[in-house]
């Protein structure tokens, strides 16, 4: 499994072959507070890099998740409809939110990784 | 980027880790911990609020009572020393100034309490419409901080902190006179939850020795902070209208299920032309409460459909802490307002279903005996 890259609205991917797991970051999940709904993508709908993916929401106000990549939507993590609490507890890991078959892997490399996002968080917290 | 106004809490808030943000220009806790561990610390124990922000406004003078009677849709003319009247604040037109709490202290002297963001504007208006009434009005706000304990153990944990029998204090009736954590302050059995609890008013710099004391002695009862966050969805279960949402300059106090607070009966008062014409006509849209029936969450300004039609928009929405599920409050044409009638909400492009349902959603714990 390759590292995970971030993006600038706070969403993660994790990269297994052509298949992109998608979530959002913790540092994300702890700006947001309680979750308790996630709207999430239809299977088969075609999103584009840049596009709403999804809707995270929290008991005081809706948030779109947006596609880090281009492709497919294969899978969406159904847990998260009866338990958006998921999130909080485990945003990184089990609280994933849809997994994307990508177009074209090269949109990987405009992403952030790990240092360079902790460092934009601490610049855009500024 | 302007300077938000502090309360004398602030501090408190900051040390106990309370995520402050911008709330009408103050700088407030939304949340301490958890918007939902607070909300249910109040539906189950009790929560402590800094609503310093409020306003108060000191009227005094012989024609205190003419003038109040004046001003507000409620009837006052009944009102007790101590005792505390709810009523709307309405413009010529029906549209609202404001929703107040009137708090009768004595003979010829009052404390009106309003919504922190309209302070300035009440005071205006109040002071704009005074002539020819012998009364002196004033806005004090600045010398007045407020504390909110509410919950079913609230009662328990203030009982702890003052001499005062506060069994003796009544639902909507205060004793201006007595002491919390030894200092001075009045305190009425109000709140904005839907649950039984007190609000504390004393002097700005005696606030925080009682809200240390009050956490302190509070803490083998399960008393905790709680932010505007918990406020809000507290208040929004209960169906307790919000300025500028279920009630504002554009939606009267009848439209805003406030009625039983317009007293058509009374000789005058400021509006009441307009509202009984809007009675005697009957009203285009009310604002009613919504069940979502399938998934998703309502937010203010959704539209509402009926038939592909929008026949509204949602004033307050959320998914509910108490009941787990989106609710919301609506201000939709009346036609649709009967309680059964299946409607749509608008999220994000998707018509969710929901059915219009009596409010409150929460039925309001008060010890009213």
């Amino acid at each position: 499994m390759s590292a995970v890259k971030y993006t600038r609205d706070h969403e993660w991917v994790k990269v297994e072959g052509n298949i992109a797991t998608v979530g959002i970051t913790d540092f994300a999940v702890q700006e947001l507070g309680d979750l308790v709904y996630v709207e999430l993508p239809v299977i088969g709908d075609e999103v584009r890099a840049g596009e709403r993916l999804a809707a995270v929401e929290s008991v005081k106000a809706a948030s779109d998740v947006f596609a880090p990549v281009s492709g497919e939507v294969v899978e969406a993590n159904e847990a998260l409809e009866d338990e958006a609490g998921l999130l909080n507890e485990s945003p990184m890991d089990e609280a994933w939110i849809a997994r994307i078959e990508m177009n074209d892997p090269k949109e990987l490399d405009a992403l952030m990784d790990r240092a360079e996002y902790d460092e934009f968080v601490k610049e855009a917290s500024h | 980027m302007l300077e938000l106004r502090k309360t004398p809490l602030y501090e408190a808030h900051v040390e106990a880790g309370g995520r402050i943000v911008d709330f009408g220009g103050w700088a407030l806790p939304v949340q301490y911990t958890s918007i939902l561990e607070e909300h249910r610390a109040v539906r189950e124990r009790a929560g402590l609020f800094d609503v310093s922000h409020m306003g108060e406004i000191h009227l005094t003078g012989p024609d205190a009572m003419a003038f109040i009677q004046h001003l507000v849709t409620n009837d006052c003319s009944q009102m007790q020393v101590h005792q505390i009247v709810y009523s709307p604040m309405c413009y010529a037109d029906g549209g609202v100034v404001d929703d107040i709490l009137i708090y009768r202290i004595g003979d010829d002297d009052y404390w009106l309490v309003v919504n922190a963001s309209n302070t300035d504007k009440d005071y205006d208006w109040i002071s704009g419409n005074a002539s020819g009434y012998d009364v002196t009005v004033r806005n004090i706000s600045a010398q007045v901080a407020q504390i909110a304990i509410q919950g079913p153990s609230a009662q328990t944990i203030l009982q702890k902190n003052t001499s005062c029998d506060l069994d003796s204090i009544k639902f909507f009736w205060c004793q201006p006179e007595t002491t919390v954590a030894g200092r001075k302050c009045l305190l009425s059995r109000t709140g904005y939850t839907g649950e039984d609890g007190f609000e504390i008013y004393c002097k700005p710099e005696d606030a925080r020795h009682i809200w240390d004391a009050l956490l302190e002695s509070g803490k083998a009862d399960g008393l905790t902070p709680a932010g505007l966050g918990a406020r809000d969805s507290l208040r929004f279960e209960a169906a307790l209208p919000l300025y500028g949402h279920e009630i504002s300059q554009d939606i009267s106090p009848l439209q805003g299920n406030l009625g039983f607070f317009v007293k058509l009966g009374k000789s005058e008062f400021i509006g009441r032309e307009a509202l009984a014409a809007q009675k005697e006509h009957g009203l285009t849209s009310r604002v009613v409460g919504l069940e979502l029936a399938g998934r998703g969450v309502p937010r203010e300004g959704y539209p509402v459909m009926a038939a592909d039609q929008q026949i509204g928009r949602i004033t307050s929405g959320m998914f509910s802490p108490t009941f787990n599920k989106g609710l919301a409050m609506a201000l939709i044409s009346t036609e649709h307002a009967r309680p059964g009638t299946e409607l749509a909400i608008d999220i994000r492009g998707k018509a969710v279903p929901a059915t219009v349902i009596k409010t409150p959603f929460y039925k309001k714990a008060y010890r009213k005996e």
